[in-house]
């Protein structure tokens, strides 16, 4: 038996199959034990449970009027759009918006919702009250000419920055906000009674 | 220019000009760190217990993600993080497993150093280093159990914060700040968390670094218990060493797999152990109205606790007898006189402190507290209180064998013992397991210099395989 003591040198090519071997598997058992670490990360079913869809009754809106309720901790508008409020949204020009049909794809508008009114009915508007800038609220619903941010426009003003949207949670151009306001998942259950949270057709 | 000078090329010789420490720390450490080539299992237990260290921290930084360290949610924390978080239960009895496994294996790892004298000059540094390392891991233990608060964190919290309160004049007030309540509370529990996640394991991480580079300062013991710094080759590398990088790391690695696939095995198919690894009582929230009816430590605070319970106002007797009687033997054994003098003069204030006769005898409480301090503070005087000729066990004569043994048998029976309830048969049998414990230790200085050593050889015993 030799005493010699000098540092290995490179693998054979027996070694190297085996060292390979080795990793591999090793590699495949640590990628498995890091799935339930990172998956921990993710919603638990509290969470998701707290998350649920939640019903709201239109018909209580009086015309003009804006409620806001909470999903999934975020705060849903309801707002019972006026005639003439109806009016203000189709005469605002579309080059005075920055994504005026909706096409954007970071908060993705539902295909019910990709219409000028960006709602399912006409009268009601649900969109999801967050700047799609920095996350603050934004204030309104405001009429026309009460505020020299929107102007002539009636609209949503978000405090923050300075972001404004029209009365279809559309941004305007030339504000720190890129997107329109999201509008959630959401279906009717009757005439007046929405589901927000749950746009399933079943 | 301040960079220095490197051999390698590319980014690693760019990182190499500005930190060589790196690389010359992994040679010193792994790759021309020369460890003996008789390493056998025994050997293998220091790597796992990092490895299980890494597992405690990993697994417990992920715990905290969704623990509640407030006695109103902390119970229903844990529930919800074994029902309710993905993958949390996993990660729970990562945890649970892992403490367990952290006890069996530093207890192995202690074994062997008892083996082969692993404790003995030059290493009492390490050792003391590793007998720290012990005290803090109980510590982290315990803090860490009373975090589920359920019957046994909180009954076991309670017991233990009121030995502080046994000592003399301080106690009382020694457990008022220990617990920061009146009774164990949300306060401890709190300041409980903040000593598990964060104040002991940082202690933890240091004591293990000084551990280990005291080691590497020295070069590892062996099974054969010789010096393998003793015979050179002529580039000055131990002719009876091999680097630890690739043939340790290799080694190590494969006994890992043989480790985790028992430790998955218990997580998967036994978390619980039957109730020593999670325990039954510890699925009922916290009550301070009712102690659960049976109360154990857990399994591996068994054995000190066993000797905690042994010492009664009639067991005083022998423990104040045993006390006398090392004195007079030091007396004798001793040459310096002021140490003659000072043993002497200890014990005997010792007994009047003891002797049940005696007007200034303090509770057998107070002993049993004391008693059980001892049981694991005498780890730390091993280098001193083995004599013998011979390092390692091999070498030695063969009865010191068998009475390592024996202590590991009264080690473990002190143990069982520990999880029964109190009973007349528990009582005697703890009792005299605590003198064989003690025994074993503090008549060391002359059994371990009986017998007649067998010849230790030049060269580490070592069969190609």
């Amino acid at each position: 038996m030799s005493t010699d003591t000098t540092a290995p040198g490179p693998a054979d090519s027996d070694r190297r199959t085996a060292i390979v071997a080795t990793c591999v598997v090793g590699g495949a058992g640590a990628v498995a034990a890091a799935v339930p670490f990172v998956a921990s990360l993710t919603p638990s079913e509290r969470a998701k449970a707290a998350g649920a869809p939640v019903q709201v009754d239109m018909s209580s809106l009086a015309p003009g009027e804006m409620r806001t309720y909470e999903w999934r901790g975020k705060p849903v508008w309801a707002l019972r759009r006026t005639p003439e409020m109806i009016e203000a949204v189709k005469k605002i020009a579309a080059d005075r918006l920055a994504d005026p049909n909706s096409l954007r794809t970071a908060y993705p508008t539902p295909e019910y919702a990709r219409n000028e009114l960006r709602s399912i009915k006409p009268e009601y508007f649900v969109a999801v009250g967050i700047c799609t800038h920095l996350g603050c609220s934004p204030v309104g619903p405001l009429a026309a000419d009460t505020n020299p941010a929107l102007g002539a426009m009636p609209g949503f003003l978000c405090p923050c920055h300075g972001s404004t949207f029209d009365l279809a949670g559309r941004v305007f151009k030339n504000k720190p906000a890129p997107d329109n306001l999201e509008v959630p998942p959401y279906k009717y259950l009757s005439d007046t009674v929405v589901l927000v949270g749950d746009d399933s057709k079943a | 220019m301040g960079l220095h000078k490197t051999q390698f090329k590319g980014l690693a010789g760019w990182f190499d000009a500005r930190m060589p420490t790196a690389m010359a720390e992994y040679r010193k450490h792994m790759s021309e760190y020369y460890a003996p080539k008789n390493f056998n299992m025994w050997y293998v237990f220091g790597a796992l217990a990092i490895v299980v260290l890494a597992i405690q921290i990993i697994t417990g930084i992920f715990l905290t993600m969704n623990y509640k360290p407030d006695a109103r949610f902390a119970f229903e924390s844990v529930e919800y993080i074994m029902r309710d978080v993905p993958g949390g239960w996993f990660i729970r009895y990562m945890h649970s497993t892992g403490a367990s496994a952290f006890f069996i294996v530093v207890y192995l790892h202690m074994f062997r150093a008892l083996l082969y004298g692993s404790y003995r000059k030059p290493r009492e540094l390490i050792w003391i280093f590793g007998c720290l390392i012990f005290l803090c891991l109980m510590g982290e233990a315990f803090f860490g159990y009373l975090l589920p608060w359920g019957q046994m964190s909180y009954w076991g919290a309670q017991v233990i914060v009121n030995l502080f309160s046994a000592i003399p004049l301080i106690g009382p007030d020694l457990s008022l700040l220990i617990r920061g309540d009146y009774v164990v509370s949300d306060v401890t529990l709190n300041r409980f968390f903040a000593f598990h996640v964060i104040a002991i394991p940082l202690v933890l991480i240091g004591l293990v670094v000084a551990h280990i580079l005291a080691l590497h300062d020295i070069g590892s013991n062996n099974p054969d218990g010789i010096e393998i710094k003793d015979r050179l080759d002529s580039s000055g590398k131990p002719v009876d060493g091999i680097p630890f990088h690739p043939y340790y790391t290799v080694h190590d690695i494969y006994m890992l797999g043989m480790f985790l696939m028992a430790f998955f095995g218990v997580l998967f198919f036994f978390p619980e152990m039957g109730g020593y690894f999670l325990e039954w009582n510890n699925f009922i929230p916290a009550d301070p109205l009712t102690t659960p009816t049976h109360i154990a430590p857990v399994w591996y605070f068994t054995p000190y606790y066993s000797i905690l319970r042994a010492v009664t106002s009639e067991f005083m007797w022998v423990l104040a007898f045993g006390v006398l009687a090392y004195g007079v033997l030091l007396y004798f054994a001793l040459r310096a006189q002021l140490a003659r003098y000072v043993a002497l003069g200890v014990a005997v204030v010792a007994a009047l402190l003891m002797l049940p006769a005696s007007p200034l005898a303090l509770d057998p409480k107070f002993w049993g507290v004391v008693s059980m301090g001892a049981s694991v503070m005498i780890f730390f005087g091993l280098p001193w209180l083995d004599q013998s000729p011979a390092r390692s066990m091999r070498y030695r004569p063969g009865w010191h064998f068998w009475f390592l043994i024996a202590f590991a048998v009264v080690f473990l029976v002190l143990g069982y013992f520990g999880t029964q309830p109190p009973s007349p048969v528990n009582q005697y049998s703890s009792q005299v397991g605590t003198i064989l414990y003690f025994g074993f230790f503090l008549l060391m200085p002359w059994w371990s210099r009986m017998g007649e050593p067998k010849p230790v050889p030049d060269r580490v015993t070592f069969a190609a395989h």
